[in-house]
C-alpha cells in the first residue's frame, strides 16, 4: 500500500520492542463482542492511483461542468477567474500540509498570511477588526447574531427577506436550539421600512443582505442608526464579495457586524464548499467574536512575529462558558483569498467590480428585452431577478438540456413561499448572475434558448 | 517593524544564545530563511498582478451607492507575490517536512492525488445549485461516500453538510434534543455529562444548546469512572458526550456497559469521532452502541489542515436519530439522483439546515479518494500501523519519559511531565526545545487531567527510521533536562526558528489585529528595520 511505509520486518521488530506478539494484543481493550476478526465486509479493497483517477473521472463525466457551458448561476456562489498563481500557492505543501498555528515559532507563514487576510476584509468591509475567517458566510451569518445576542444580552433578532434562503434557514435553526426569536421580514425591495419600524427595546439585531438574495442594492444608514437609537446591533451580510469594490462598505452604513462569503475571490464554485467567511466587526465588540484572532507582537529577539490571541474566548480554553465552540477556521481558503486580492490590488479590484456590474448590465437588457419578461430590479451588482410569463424551474430544465446554465428558479429556494414579491408568483422568478467570465456568445446563447424556451 | 521595535526597547532580547554569536547580515535575512515585510510594507499604486480587459461603459444601476474612496489595497505584482507567499510558506512546519507528532490532531500524509481529483473539471468547477439533471455525478459520489462512512461506522444514517468537527457536534446534538423534543422530554432532561478530559468543543457545543454539562471524573487507569457515571445518570439527563479513542489515547474498555447505563436511563450517546482513526476498519461505533458521531475528514481521511481548516464533519446517526438529521441530503428516485432541500416533503422530522448548500464536497472528493486508495484492507492496516507506531513511541520512551498510564494505548502516546520534576524544565520548555531538533512539538497540556501531559501522535505515515530518530531526539532531550544544568537552555529554545518565542501576553493585553498606515511611521523603511 503506497502510504504506508512500514514492512512487515518493520512492525515485528516494533511490536518485539513493545514486548507483545501480535498488533491485537494492542487492541485487547477493545470489547471482544465489537473486535471485527476480518476487515469491514461489503467494501472493496485497496486501488492504485491510476484506478482512482478513473473513478473520479467518471464521476465527473456525468456532471455538466460550468467551464464549457454558458454559465449565468449566483444565488450566493459565485464564477470568477482564479488565477493559477492562487492555486499554486494553497498547493504548496508548507500552506496545505499544516496544522492550526499553534506553535507561532515555526507557523509564521500561516499567522502572517491571516493577519494579512483580517487587515484585508476590514478594508473591504469598512470595519475595525476581522477575524481568521469562519466556515463560511452562511454559518458566519449565523454566529454574528449569537454574538449580537452577547453583546446586546437580547434574544430577539430581526431578518430581513432580502436574506440568502439558506441563511436565513441555518439561524432559524440556530434560533429554535439555542433558544432565541427569529423573525423573518419581507423581501427588503419593500422591507426596508417595515424593518426600520420594527426594531424596538428588545431587538438584538437586524440582518440585511447587500446586495440582497434579489439583487437589489441599498443603504442601510437608517437603519443602523434605527438599531443604535434601540440598542440594537446592524448586520449586514455580502454573499457577492467582489460588490465591495464598487459598492460603499457596510461599515460607512454604520453595519456593526459584517458577514461576507468569501468564495468569490480565490476560491471555485466546489459544488458548494468548502468557502471562507469573512466576520468584521467593531473594536468595541472585539473580544465578543467569534474564531480564531491573529495579532501582532515581539520575539524573545524583539522581532515582530504573529500569535493567535484573545483566545480566553474561545472553547479550548474557557470550555463550556466560550463564546462559540468552531475551533476550525477556512485556513485555506483565506489564503487563496488573499493570495487573489494581493494579485488583484485596488486597481485589479476595482476593474474586477467594474467589470461584474458591467457584463449583468448588459446581460439585464437583453433579457429584459425578450418579450414577456420583466428585470425586477431597480439596482444591483451582478445579479438581478426578473419574473418569466411561465413558472422558471421548468424553463431552467429545458435550458440544461442544451447545456446552458441559466440562473436558479426562485422557487428552489423558497418553495411555495407566497410572501415574498406578492404581485408575482414565486414560480416565474428567475435570478440571473453574470461575472467576468460572461461572454458575448454566452449571453446570446441564454438570450436565444430563453425565446424560444418562453 | 516600528512597533516591534519600540516594544523592543529595553528588552535584552533575551537570554544570551547561540543566535548572538551570528554576525549580523545587512539583509537581516539568514540564508534560506528571509524577513518578509507584510504586503501593505510592499505595494506601488501602478503595480497590479492581474490584466483585465477595460469594463464596457454601461449605466450605473448601483443605486447612487458607489464607493467613495479607495479600498487601500496594495498594489503588486505577479513575481512580487509569488516570492512574498512561497518565502512565508518557508516559516511554516508541515506534514511535507516530517514527523508532526501533534496528538490528537492526526497530522498523517496528505496524498496529492486527492488535490487532483477535487480539481477535476466537473468537480471542483460545479455551482451548488446547478439542475440536479447537471450534476448526477456529483450526487453519486456524495452517496458513495456517505455508504462508506455508514458502512465503516456500522451506522444508518448519515447527516453529510457540517463544515467541520464542532460544527457536527452541534448537529449531532441538535438531533438529540430534537428527538428529546419528539418524546416530550427536552425540558426535563437539561443535563450532558462529559469527562473532564473531554476535548472543549463538547462542553462549548452542549452550553450552546443550553445543557447543563456536568463533568465525569477519570479513573486511575485514564478511562471514564463506571460507578461515578451510574451515579451522575438520572431522569435529568439528556446524553453524554464521550470520545472513543478518548483523549488519553486509550480505548474505553467498559464502553459498552457505559453505552447500556446511557440507555438504560433514557439518555443518548453522543460520541466525538475525532480519533476514529485508531479503530477505523477494526471497530464499529455503531457495534458499541453509539447514538450519533461525527467524523473529522480531515484526521481519519486525510483531507489536508491547511493551517486550520477548511475541515468536514459529518455526522453518522443511530436508527433512533436519523429522522432528524438536517437538511439536506441526497436520494435516488429510480435512476436519478435528487437533493432533498429545505421544505421537502420527507419521512422524520428534520431539525433544520446547518450550513449553504451541500456541506464541503472538496472535502468529501479528498476523503473519498483516500478512501478507495486505501479500501477495507489498507483502511484496516492503517489503524493498526497508527496504533503500532504510537505503542512503538510509547515503548521506546517508557523508561526515559513517564507514559501517563500503564498498558497499550491506541493510536497515541500520552506522557505526563513527572520526568521533568525538579529539572526546571517544563512541558513548554521541553516542546519548544523540540523545535531545534527540526520537528514540530506534540500537543501538550491536553487532556488537562494529566499533570503538564505531552500528547504524542505518530501516525501511520512515518517509516521506522523516522521514528526511531524522533525517539532518538527525545530521548536525547530528556536526557538533558535531567542533567539539571541544561534549564536555561530549554528556556531560550527555539534558537532556530524563523522566530524565537512569542510574547504572547502582550499580543493579548495590547490586541493589534490588522495592519494600519500608523503602525509604520513615514520614512521608517520596514526591511531596513527587519535588518537592524
Amino acid at each position: 500500500m503506497r502510504y504506508l511505509p512500514l514492512t512487515d520486518a518493520d512492525r515485528r521488530d516494533m511490536l518485539a520492542t513493545i514486548g507483545v506478539k501480535s498488533v491485537d494484543e494492542l487492541f485487547r481493550d477493545v470489547p471482544q463482542s465489537a473486535r471485527l476478526g476480518a476487515k469491514v465486509a461489503g467494501l472493496p479493497d485497496h486501488l492504485g492511483e491510476l484506478e482512482v483517477e478513473r473513478a473520479f473521472q467518471a464521476y465527473a463525466a456525468k456532471n455538466v461542468s460550468p467551464s464549457v457551458a454558458p454559465f449565468f448561476i449566483g444565488a450566493g456562489a459565485y464564477r470568477h477567474h482564479v488565477p493559477a498563481t492562487v492555486d499554486y500557492m494553497i498547493q504548496r505543501g508548507e500552506f496545505l500540509t499544516s496544522y492550526t498555528p499553534y506553535q507561532p515559532e515555526v507557523t509564521q507563514g500561516t499567522l502572517q498570511y491571516l493577519f494579512e487576510f483580517q487587515t484585508q476584509v476590514t478594508l473591504l468591509t469598512g470595519m475595525e477588526v476581522a477575524n481568521a475567517s469562519m466556515y463560511d458566510g452562511s454559518t458566519g451569518t449565523s454566529e454574528a447574531v449569537l454574538m449580537a445576542n452577547r453583546v446586546t444580552r437580547r434574544h430577539k433578532a430581526l431578518i430581513s427577506g432580502g436574506l440568502h434562503p439558506h441563511y436565513r434557514a441555518i439561524i432559524e435553526t440556530t434560533a429554535k436550539w439555542e433558544g432565541f426569536q427569529a423573525t423573518i421580514g419581507k423581501v427588503d425591495a419593500e422591507g426596508l421600512e417595515e424593518l426600520i419600524a420594527s426594531v424596538d427595546k428588545e431587538t438584538s439585531c437586524v440582518v440585511v443582505q447587500n446586495p440582497s438574495f434579489f439583487g437589489h442594492v441599498r443603504d442601510f444608514t437608517r437603519l443602523a442608526e434605527a438599531c443604535h437609537a434601540a440598542g440594537a446591533l446592524l448586520i449586514v451580510v455580502v454573499t457577492e464579495v467582489v460588490s465591495l469594490g464598487l459598492l460603499k462598505p457596510p461599515g460607512e452604513m454604520g453595519a456593526d457586524i459584517v458577514v461576507c462569503e468569501g468564495q468569490s475571490i480565490g476560491n471555485g464554485l466546489g459544488f458548494g464548499g468548502p468557502y471562507v467567511g469573512l466576520f468584521a466587526t467593531k473594536e468595541k465588540y472585539m473580544r465578543q467574536m467569534p474564531g480564531r484572532l491573529v495579532g501582532e507582537t515581539v520575539d524573545a529577539d524583539g522581532k515582530r512575529g504573529f500569535v493567535l490571541t484573545l483566545s480566553t474566548r474561545e472553547q479550548h480554553i474557557r470550555r463550556e462558558k466560550a463564546t462559540s465552540n468552531i475551533c476550525t477556521n477556512a485556513g485555506l481558503c483565506a489564503l487563496a483569498f488573499t493570495v487573489h486580492l494581493t494579485l488583484l490590488g485596488e486597481a485589479g479590484f476595482r476593474r474586477l467590480s467594474e467589470l461584474n456590474h458591467a457584463k449583468a448590465s448588459q446581460l439585464a437588457d437583453k433579457v429584459g428585452a425578450l418579450p414577456g419578461v420583466k428585470v425586477l430590479n431597480d439596482s444591483f451588482f451582478n445579479e438581478f431577478t426578473v419574473s418569466l410569463p411561465k413558472a422558471a424551474a421548468p424553463v431552467v430544465e429545458t435550458l440544461a438540456a442544451k447545456r446552458i446554465l441559466g440562473g436558479v428558479p426562485v422557487s428552489r429556494l423558497l418553495p411555495g413561499d407566497k410572501s415574498l414579491h406578492s404581485d408575482k408568483s414565486v414560480e416565474n422568478l428567475l435570478l440571473l448572475a453574470a461575472t467576468e467570465t460572461a461572454t458575448e456568445e454566452g449571453m446570446a446563447s441564454l438570450v436565444g434558448a430563453l425565446k424560444e424556451a418562453l | 517593524m516600528a512597533q516591534s521595535m519600540d516594544r523592543s526597547q529595553g528588552r535584552s532580547g533575551g537570554i544570551a544564545t547561540g543566535s548572538s554569536m551570528e554576525a549580523p547580515t545587512f539583509t537581516g535575512n539568514r540564508a534560506l530563511q528571509i524577513e518578509e515585510p507584510l504586503i501593505f510594507e510592499m505595494g506601488q499604486p501602478g503595480r497590479t498582478g492581474v490584466d483585465l480587459p477595460e469594463p464596457p461603459k454601461v449605466k450605473d444601476r448601483l443605486n447612487g451607492l458607489r464607493r467613495a474612496g479607495e479600498v487601500g489595497l496594495p498594489g503588486l505584482s505577479e513575481p512580487q507575490v509569488v516570492q512574498h507567499y512561497t518565502r512565508l510558506s518557508q516559516k511554516n512546519y508541515a506534514i511535507d517536512m516530517g514527523v508532526y507528532p501533534l496528538g490528537s490532531c492526526t497530522m498523517k500524509h496528505n496524498p496529492r492525488i486527492n488535490e487532483k481529483v477535487a480539481r477535476f473539471a466537473g468537480i471542483g468547477d460545479l455551482h451548488p445549485l446547478q439542475p440536479v439533471s447537471t450534476v448526477q455525478g456529483a450526487l453519486e459520489l456524495i452517496d458513495r461516500l456517505a455508504h462508506w462512512l455508514k458502512t465503516l461506522t456500522g451506522m444508518p444514517a448519515v447527516a453529510m453538510s457540517p463544515a467541520a468537527g464542532a460544527h457536527g457536534e452541534m448537529c449531532g446534538m441538535m438531533a438529540i434534543a430534537a428527538a428529546l423534543d419528539a418524546k416530550g422530554e427536552r425540558a426535563k432532561r437539561r443535563t450532558v455529562l462529559a469527562p473532564e478530559s473531554a476535548h472543549g468543543t463538547n462542553p462549548a457545543t452542549a452550553a450552546a444548546l443550553g445543557f447543563t454539562v456536568k463533568p465525569i471524573p477519570a479513573n486511575e487507569k485514564g478511562r471514564v469512572d463506571l460507578a461515578a457515571l451510574k451515579a451522575a445518570l438520572g431522569p435529568d439527563v439528556a446524553a453524554i458526550m464521550l470520545t472513543n479513542p478518548n483523549t488519553c489515547g486509550l480505548f474505553e474498555s467498559e464502553i459498552v456497559e457505559i453505552s447500556k447505563a446511557v440507555h438504560d436511563a433514557g439518555a443518548y450517546f453522543y460520541c466525538d469521532g475525532a480519533n476514529f482513526n485508531a479503530i477505523v476498519g477494526r471497530v464499529r461505533p455503531g457495534d458499541l452502541g453509539v447514538d450519533c458521531m461525527h467524523i473529522n475528514l480531515h484526521k481519519t481521511f486525510s483531507t489536508p489542515h491547511g493551517g486550520g481548516g477548511p475541515g468536514a464533519g459529518p455526522v453518522v446517526l443511530s436508527a433512533a436519530l436519523a429522522p432528524y438529521a438536517p437538511y439536506p441530503w441526497i436520494v435516488k428516485n429510480g435512476d436519478k439522483w435528487e437533493v432533498a432541500e429545505d421544505g421537502a416533503k420527507v419521512d422524520g422530522a428534520p431539525l433544520g439546515r446547518l450550513k449553504a448548500f451541500h456541506g464541503q464536497m472538496g472535502m468529501f472528493t479528498r476523503a473519498l479518494a483516500y478512501i478507495m486508495s486505501h479500501g477495507a484492507d489498507g483502511l484496516k492496516q492503517v489503524a493498526e500501523d497508527a496504533v503500532l507506531s504510537a505503542n512503538y513511541v510509547m515503548a521506546a520512551l517508557q523508561d526515559t519519559m513517564t507514559p501517563a498510564f500503564d498498558g497499550p494505548c491506541m493510536h497515541e502516546a500520552l506522557f505526563d511531565d513527572t520526568f521533568l520534576k525538579d529539572t526546571g524544565v517544563s512541558t513548554l520548555d521541553f516542546a519548544k526545545a523540540m523545535i531545534d531538533e527540526g520537528y514540530h512539538p506534540m500537543t501538550m497540556y491536553f487532556p488537562l487531567v494529566v499533570h503538564g501531559a505531552m500528547l504524542i501522535e505518530p501516525t501511520e505515515s512515518q517509516a521506522k527510521e523516522d521514528l526511531d530518530q524522533f525517539i532518538g531526539a527525545l530521548k536525547s532531550l530528556a536526557e538533558r533536562a535531567k542533567s539539571g544544568t541544561a534549564a536555561e537552555a530549554f528556556k531560550a529554545a527555539p534558537l532556530y526558528s524563523p522566530r524565537r518565542r512569542l510574547d504572547e501576553t502582550l499580543a493579548a493585553r495590547k490586541p493589534i489585529l490588522r495592519w494600519k498606515p500608523s503602525n509604520n511611521p513615514p520614512g521608517i523603511d520596514p526591511m531596513k528595520q527587519a535588518a537592524e
